[in-house]
C-alpha cells in the first residue's frame, strides 16, 4: 500500500501517495499555481520561482520541487505570494525584448499570459542592463532568438533528456548567462538533428520555426507557377488545435478546403506517397530477408532521426532503407509522372509540403533529394506555418466544407494515414509484407502490438511459416537506446521503425504549441494518434497494395516496386556526418 | 605533436581516476586545465566522449566557472581584484592603466604570449586593497602609477 499524505492547499482537503510535490497534489485540490520552467517530468528545477507557495516555513518554497508532508497547509495566493511572482516577472521583463505585437508566440506565450493573469503593470519596473544577442537563424530548420529568451531551460531538457542530442546549453554565468551551443556556434555547425522539440516546449518565442510562408505567398501569386501542395498525415490530426478545435479532432476536409482557398493549383496528398513507401519498402524488407541483405533493415521516414543516424549512428547507414520519405517520394512523382500527364514541365511546377516537422526543410534542401537538377520538394512549412498562412488569408476555417483531394496523387488508404504516429509505419508495412511473402489475405489488419505511445515497443509476428521479430522506437534517445541493443547483440531484429520524435509525427517539431500546463495532464501524442487511428478505421480500403491509384501508378509508369526506375526517383542515399564540427 | 599525445595520455589518467564517480566533470576539467594551460575545443570534446556526456555540459561548467580559461592563457596571468573592497579603493583604475599598458583588453592575452589580464572575484586579500596578482606574486596597496614599473620586470 503506497502511504497517502494528507494535507490542506487553499482550504481544500487533499490526499496524496508520499513523494508527490505540492504542484501535482495542487491538481488534484483544483488549484492553479502558476509556473513556467516547469515541465512535467522533463524540467523540474524549481529554478524560475514563479511556483511559489507559503507553507508557514521561513521562506517562500518552489512547488514544483516541494514534497508533501503530513497536514502540510499550503497557500498559494496570499497578497506577499502575488506580489512575489509580479517581481519574478517584471525581472525576467528587464531583459525581455518585449516586441509581443510582431512575435510569432503572441497568444500562445506563457509568459505574455502569466503577465497578463497575475496583472503586471509595468514591463519597465526594473529597467537597466540588458543583454543583446545575434538572433541564430542559419539553420534552416529552426531560428533561435535569446533576446526573447527566459532561461527556463525546457529547451535543454527536450534537446539533452528527450531527444539524447545535447546541442544546446546554458553557457557562462550570472546575467551573461544564455542558453547557446558550445563557443556560441550556430546550430546548424552543430549536430542537431532539427527535430524541432525545443521549440514545441520553449515558453515564449526564443524559438521558432524558420518562417517559409514569404516564399510560399510568392509562388502563389506568380502566375508562371503551378503550385502543387501535399500535406502529412500528422497535419490533420493537429491543425484544428489552431483554431480552437479541441486535440485530436480530425480536419482533413477543411484542411484540403483551406489549402484550395488559398491558391494552390492542387491539393495532393502525402499518404498516397505514404502507401508508395509502403510498396518499396515492404519490398526491399523482403528483397533483405530472402537475399541475406543487412538486417535489420530500419525505416527512413523521418528525416530527425536520419540525421541523428548519420550524426551518432554512421555505422547503422547500411540498415537503413533506401527507401526517400514519402513526401520527397510525393515530390519526385509531381515532377515526373504528374508532369508528364498533365503536360507541365517541370521547371514551372512547385512542390510545397505541409510537414508536423522541422527536420524536413533540412531534408528538402539535400541535394541527393532531387532530380534532373530539380529538388523533389521545392518548400517545406510545418503545420503552424499553414496555420498562420490560412488566419493571414481571412480564411474562417471552422466555417469550411469538407474537400476532396484532387485525383492522380490524392489517394490513399488507412494504412498510410496512421504513418503519423509511432508504429504506423511497421503497422502499415506489416499489412503488405504479410499478403506479399504469404499470397493470402490478412483477416485483421490491426497489429496492436505496435501501437502506443511507449518508447520502444517489440513484437515477433508470424507470417507465414516466417517468424519476423520487430521493434518500433520514438524518439532519438530511444532509438539510442533500442541501437545500443542491437549492436551489443542482445537483441535481434528484421525490422525497426524509428521515428525522430517522442510519439512520431503526431507530436512533430512542426505542430501547434501546447503549453505546460495541457501538456501536464493531457499525453498529446495519443490525443492526436487517436484522430488518425480513427481515420484508418473508417477507410474502406486499408492496405497500401489495395490502392487503386498505387496499383495505377505502377502499372502505367513505375512498372513494379524497386525497378530500375522506381530507384531512381523513389530511393536515396545516406552520408554520415562528424558529431562535433571542426 | 608528441608532446600533444602525451598531455591526452594524462588526461585520459586523470579520467580513469575520476570517471566513476558522481560529478567527475569538474576534477577533470580542473586536470585538463592543468595539463594544457587552458580547456580547448578538442580537449572539451575529449572529455565530453569520455564521460558520455554532452559537449554543451562540459562547455557549460567550463564557461561557467572563471578559474577555466578556452584559449591559452599568457605566461604570466595578470589577476586584478574586482571583490567590493578592492573596488570601493580604486581596482578599477589599476585595471584601466593594466589594460592601457599591455595593450589588450580583459580576458585577452598579448601578443607577444606574455600576459593575459583577469578581472577576478576576491582574492581574500582585502586588507592590502586594492590587490593584484601576477601569478602567484601578490602586489598590495597598489596606485596606478606603480603598474607600469611592475609590469616591466616581468617582461625582461
Amino acid at each position: 500500500m503506497e502511504q497517502m499524505i494528507p494535507l490542506t492547499i487553499d482550504g481544500v482537503h487533499v490526499e496524496v501517495p508520499a513523494g508527490t510535490t505540492v504542484l501535482e497534489a495542487s491538481r488534484q485540490a483544483g488549484v492553479k499555481i502558476p509556473t513556467l520552467c516547469y515541465l512535467k517530468d522533463i524540467n523540474q528545477s524549481g529554478s524560475c520561482r514563479m511556483c511559489v507557495v507559503d507553507t508557514g516555513a521561513r521562506a517562500f518554497q518552489a512547488a514544483c520541487v516541494l514534497p508533501v508532508s503530513k497536514d502540510m497547509v499550503v497557500k498559494t495566493s496570499t497578497p506577499e505570494l502575488r506580489e512575489a511572482r509580479k517581481t519574478v516577472l517584471e525581472l525576467i521583463l528587464s531583459n525581455h525584448d518585449k516586441k509581443c505585437l510582431t512575435c510569432v508566440r503572441s497568444q500562445s506565450c506563457e509568459l505574455q499570459k502569466l503577465c497578463l493573469d497575475l496583472g503586471v503593470e509595468n514591463g519597465d519596473a526594473y529597467a537597466g542592463s540588458v543583454n543583446h544577442y545575434d538572433v541564430d537563424d542559419v539553420s534552416p530548420s529552426i531560428v533561435r532568438d535569446n533576446n526573447k529568451c527566459v532561461i527556463c531551460r525546457r529547451c535543454v531538457a527536450a534537446c539533452d533528456k528527450v531527444q539524447k542530442v545535447g546541442v544546446i546549453g546554458p553557457v557562462m554565468r550570472g546575467f551573461k548567462t544564455a542558453i547557446a551551443s558550445p563557443w556560441q556556434l550556430h546550430l546548424s555547425e552543430m549536430a542537431c538533428v532539427n527535430c524541432g522539440q525545443c521549440i514545441t516546449v520553449c515558453p515564449v518565442g526564443a524559438l521558432h520555426e524558420k518562417d517559409d510562408t514569404d516564399t510560399v505567398w510568392k509562388y502563389l501569386s506568380d502566375p508562371e507557377k503551378h503550385v502543387v501542395v501535399q500535406p502529412a498525415p500528422a497535419v490533420r490530426a493537429a491543425l484544428g488545435e489552431e483554431f480552437g478545435l479541441p486535440m485530436g479532432t480530425s480536419v482533413t476536409g477543411k484542411m484540403v478546403s483551406a489549402l484550395r482557398r488559398l491558391g494552390f493549383d492542387k491539393v495532393f496528398d502525402t499518404d498516397f506517397a505514404a502507401d508508395l513507401t509502403i510498396m518499396e519498402e515492404a519490398t526491399e524488407l523482403v528483397d533483405r530477408i530472402t537475399n541475406n541483405g543487412v538486417l535489420p533493415m530500419i525505416t527512413s521516414c523521418s528525416p530527425g532521426w536520419i540525421k541523428y543516424c548519420e550524426h551518432y549512428y554512421p555505422e547503422f547507414i547500411p540498415n537503413l532503407s533506401t527507401c526517400k520519405s514519402p513526401h520527397e517520394m510525393e515530390g519526385a512523382m509531381v515532377k515526373s509522372y504528374y508532369a508528364e500527364r498533365a503536360d507541365i514541365d517541370p521547371k514551372n511546377i512547385i512542390v510545397v509540403s505541409v510537414m508536423p516537422c522541422t527536420a524536413k526543410k533540412f531534408e528538402a534542401k539535400r541535394p541527393e533529394l532531387s532530380n534532373g537538377g530539380f529538388p523533389d520538394v521545392d518548400v517545406v512549412i510545418t503545420t503552424r506555418e499553414l496555420a498562420r498562412m490560412i488566419k493571414e488569408a481571412n480564411i474562417d476555417f471552422g466555417k469550411l466544407p469538407d474537400g476532396e483531394f484532387d485525383d492522380l496523387l490524392g489517394e490513399s488508404s488507412g494504412a498510410s494515414v496512421i504513418f503519423g504516429a509511432t508504429g504506423g509505419v511497421m503497422e502499415a508495412a506489416l499489412r503488405t509484407a504479410y499478403e506479399v511473402i504469404t499470397g493470402e489475405e490478412l483477416k485483421d489488419v490491426n497489429f496492436a502490438a505496435v501501437r502506443g505511445v511507449e518508447g520502444i515497443k517489440e513484437a515477433t509476428v508470424k507470417v507465414g511459416d516466417l517468424d519476423v521479430s520487430v521493434a518500433v522506437a520514438s524518439s532519438t534517445a530511444m532509438a539510442s537506446k533500442l541501437l545500443e541493443s542491437v549492436k551489443s547483440g542482445e537483441k535481434k531484429y528484421a525490422f525497426i521503425e524509428i521515428m525522430g520524435c517522442p510519439g512520431g509525427c503526431v507530436n512533430g517539431g512542426g505542430q501547434p504549441i501546447v503549453d505546460a500546463n495541457t501538456r501536464a495532464t493531457v499525453d498529446i501524442r495519443k490525443e492526436r494518434a487517436k484522430a488518425l487511428y480513427n481515420e484508418d478505421q473508417g477507410k474502406a480500403i486499408r492496405k497500401s497494395h489495395e490502392n487503386p491509384m498505387i496499383k495505377k501508378i505502377y502499372a502505367d509508369f513505375l512498372e513494379k516496386p524497386n525497378s530500375h526506375k522506381a530507384h531512381k526517383l523513389l530511393h536515396t542515399t545516406y552520408t554520415a556526418r562528424p558529431k562535433y564540427s571542426k | 605533436m608528441a608532446e600533444q599525445k602525451e598531455k591526452f595520455a594524462e588526461l585520459q589518467k586523470a579520467i580513469d581516476e575520476h570517471k566513476d564517480q558522481k560529478g567527475a566533470l569538474m576534477p577533470v576539467l580542473q586536470a585538463a586545465q592543468g595539463i594544457f594551460g587552458c580547456v580547448p575545443m578538442d580537449v572539451q570534446e575529449y572529455i565530453a566522449d569520455a564521460l558520455g556526456t554532452t559537449l554543451s555540459d562540459v562547455y557549460g561548467v567550463a564557461t561557467f566557472y572563471s578559474q577555466f580559461s578556452l584559449q591559452p592563457k599568457g605566461r604570466y596571468v595578470v589577476g586584478v581584484c574586482m571583490g567590493t573592497a578592492c573596488y570601493v579603493r580604486g581596482a578599477q583604475k589599476v585595471l584601466d592603466r593594466v589594460q592601457k599598458e599591455l595593450g589588450v583588453d580583459v580576458g585577452a592575452t598579448t601578443a607577444d604570449g606574455l600576459f593575459t589580464i583577469q578581472a577576478t572575484r576576491c582574492l581574500g586579500a582585502c586588507g592590502l586593497a586594492p590587490v593584484m596578482m601576477i601569478n602567484d606574486e601578490v602586489f598590495g596597496r597598489l596606485t596606478e602609477d606603480e603598474i607600469p614599473g611592475i609590469l616591466e620586470k616581468f617582461k625582461a
